[in-house]
């Protein structure tokens, strides 16, 4: 679904209406920033992929436009205000270790609580679960409604987790590593999924991610984190040797294969600093 | 037998429902140690000549808080959780020494002593019976919520500090009740047996609830009628009885996440 990418950027250009906005922003913990001077904005309906290795600070990125880091230096908005916990505009899936197999609660109950698990109260109404059904049904997964959760797959628990960040209908979506423990299909479905959803809703999505290649297709941004520094653009502004180049400080390869896919190779051989081309 | 039947009716209810959520956030450990805490507690109150009730909520509640302070990974200290547990156990037995060495209380407040159960103990526990759940109907969501996934949760804008106090005291209240039926060693019976069966057979949190709270019911009933025809402690047949209908599902292998 949805428009190509040349035509998604022309009407973005039209709407030019911030959704985030960081200027010299500073990320980290007060004894020790993980990155600064960050300065990007992104607008309404954009798929953003946030890249780096392991430790770069991109899911301090997310803490913090979730209201629950604070800046170390410089200035950071979302939809023009200062992040606040507990916003209703912002869906999240945070990164996941496996849930506990022996969790016997059904998937049903979990994007429930996604829709209104911070009211007090018990919350018994059929408004709610008829939601959490239709949240169910925009990804896919109707069918687990009534699995438990500690049955199900990687692959089918992200579903779930992605129709509980949707159940609000937020504005801004952002999933920490959402593709990492699906296999190479189930990535690719799962992206498919994600810009069909956003695309028709007008949903930005901020997406951390290992692999850059599952998203090629759909993505219109890149926030790149690496070297205590934060870069972005337009992913072929972005990832070329020249840009990594100058992010990371030491010589970067960018290397392209006949179908457009992406390898990133530094001459630094710390295997957290590749992104490989899978077959 | 009649303070016994109505106290056991209402702690059984209570621990049942708030034994659904100690289970599902794995606290089980975190319970097991208040009772203990709470050992020493009454024990002190007894030597002060006080009803054994106030010093096992006194000391189960500020148990309960200190462990919630100490963090929301307090599930996963259960060495140091080990240590305190011990040392109150080792309080609570100098207490009853000191107390002109009754064995007779000591044994009550171990293995429960439901039998002994007065009027005005009654109404203490209906009271804190009726604040608790009340208490759980308020926080029902959120503390489902934190229990299921906690990052989400906190994102949400829950609390994961207030909800954990919040739950450690609500574990302090129903232990301490639940001590004069089954005593601190026995805990668990009541607490954790009737709710780990429950969450293998029902997927839903509501009705999960509900049936902790019949198992947890029924195995005092059935303990209190046994007892009366049998020579034998109602503990026993309570721990007995919540033990075997968990072995009947885990055998028969019925319910469970795969089943």
């Amino acid at each position: 679904m949805g428009l190509p990418p040349s035509r998604r950027m022309t009407l973005l250009s039209n709407n030019m209406d911030n959704i985030i906005a960081a200027k010299n922003l500073a990320g980290g913990y007060p004894s020790n920033a993980v990155w600064k001077d960050a300065n990007f904005e992104i607008g309404r309906g954009e798929f953003v992929a946030v890249l780096g290795p392991n430790g770069a600070g991109k899911t301090t990125l997310f803490r913090m436009l979730l209201g629950l880091m604070q800046p170390l230096g410089g200035s950071l908005s979302v939809f023009g205000k200062v992040p606040l916990r507990g916003n209703p505009m912002i869906g999240y899936v945070p990164q996941r270790h496996p849930v506990d197999s022996d969790i016997g609660v059904e998937a049903l109950e979990l994007v429930r609580l996604g829709l209104d698990g911070n009211r007090w109260g018990i919350g018994m109404s059929q408004s709610r679960t008829d939601e959490a059904l239709a949240a169910l049904r925009t990804v896919d997964a109707e069918a687990l409604a009534h699995r438990p959760l500690g049955a199900l797959s990687g692959g089918e628990l992200q579903r779930i987790f992605l129709a509980e960040a949707l159940i609000g209908k937020p504005d801004l979506l952002l999933l920490d590593e959402p593709l990492a423990n699906l296999d190479m299909r189930r990535e690719a479905n799962f992206v498919q999924l994600i810009d069909d959803v956003v695309r028709s809703r007008g949903t930005t999505v901020l997406l951390i991610a290992h692999n850059i290649n599952p998203l090629l297709p759909v993505l219109d941004r890149v926030i790149y984190v690496a070297n205590g520094r934060v870069t972005n653009g337009k992913p072929s502004e972005v990832l070329t040797s020249k840009s990594l180049t100058d992010l990371y400080g030491i010589p970067i390869e960018v290397l392209k294969d006949s179908r457009g896919r992406i390898a990133i190779i530094g001459m630094d051989e710390a295997p957290e600093h590749e992104h490989h081309i899978h077959e | 037998m009649r303070h016994a039947f109505e106290a056991g009716t209402i702690v059984a209810i209570i621990a049942g429902g708030i034994g659904y959520f100690i289970v599902l956030r794995r606290s089980a450990f975190a319970a097991h140690a208040l009772s203990h805490i709470g050992f020493a507690g009454a024990a002190g109150a007894v030597l002060l000549g006080v009803n054994p009730i106030a010093g096992l909520l006194v000391f189960t509640g500020a148990g309960g808080f200190a462990m919630a302070t100490l963090g929301r990974k307090a599930r996963n200290r259960d060495v140091q959780i080990g240590i305190v547990l011990a040392f109150m156990l080792g309080l609570g037995v100098l207490f009853i020494s000191l107390y002109a060495g009754y064995a007779t209380e000591a044994y009550s407040l171990l293995f429960g002593e439901i039998l002994g159960i007065s009027s005005g103990d009654v109404l203490i526990t209906l009271v804190a019976a009726l604040v608790l759940l009340g208490a759980i109907a308020v926080v029902y969501r959120p503390l489902l919520f934190t229990s299921l996934d906690e990052d989400v949760a906190e994102a949400k804008g829950v609390s994961l500090f207030w909800i954990g106090v919040v739950f450690m005291l609500l574990i302090a209240v129903a232990t301490s009740m639940a001590v004069q039926v089954v005593g601190v060693l026995l805990i668990f019976a009541l607490m954790v047996t009737p709710a780990a069966i429950a969450e293998r057979l029902v997927r839903r949190p509501a009705p999960g609830i509900f049936l902790s709270m019949l198992i947890a019911l029924f195995a005092t009933w059935f303990g209190l009628f046994a007892s009366f025809y049998l020579p034998y402690p109602v503990s026993f047949f309570i721990t007995g009885a919540t033990f075997a209908a968990y072995l009947f599902v885990r055998l028969l292998r019925i319910g469970g996440v795969r089943g």
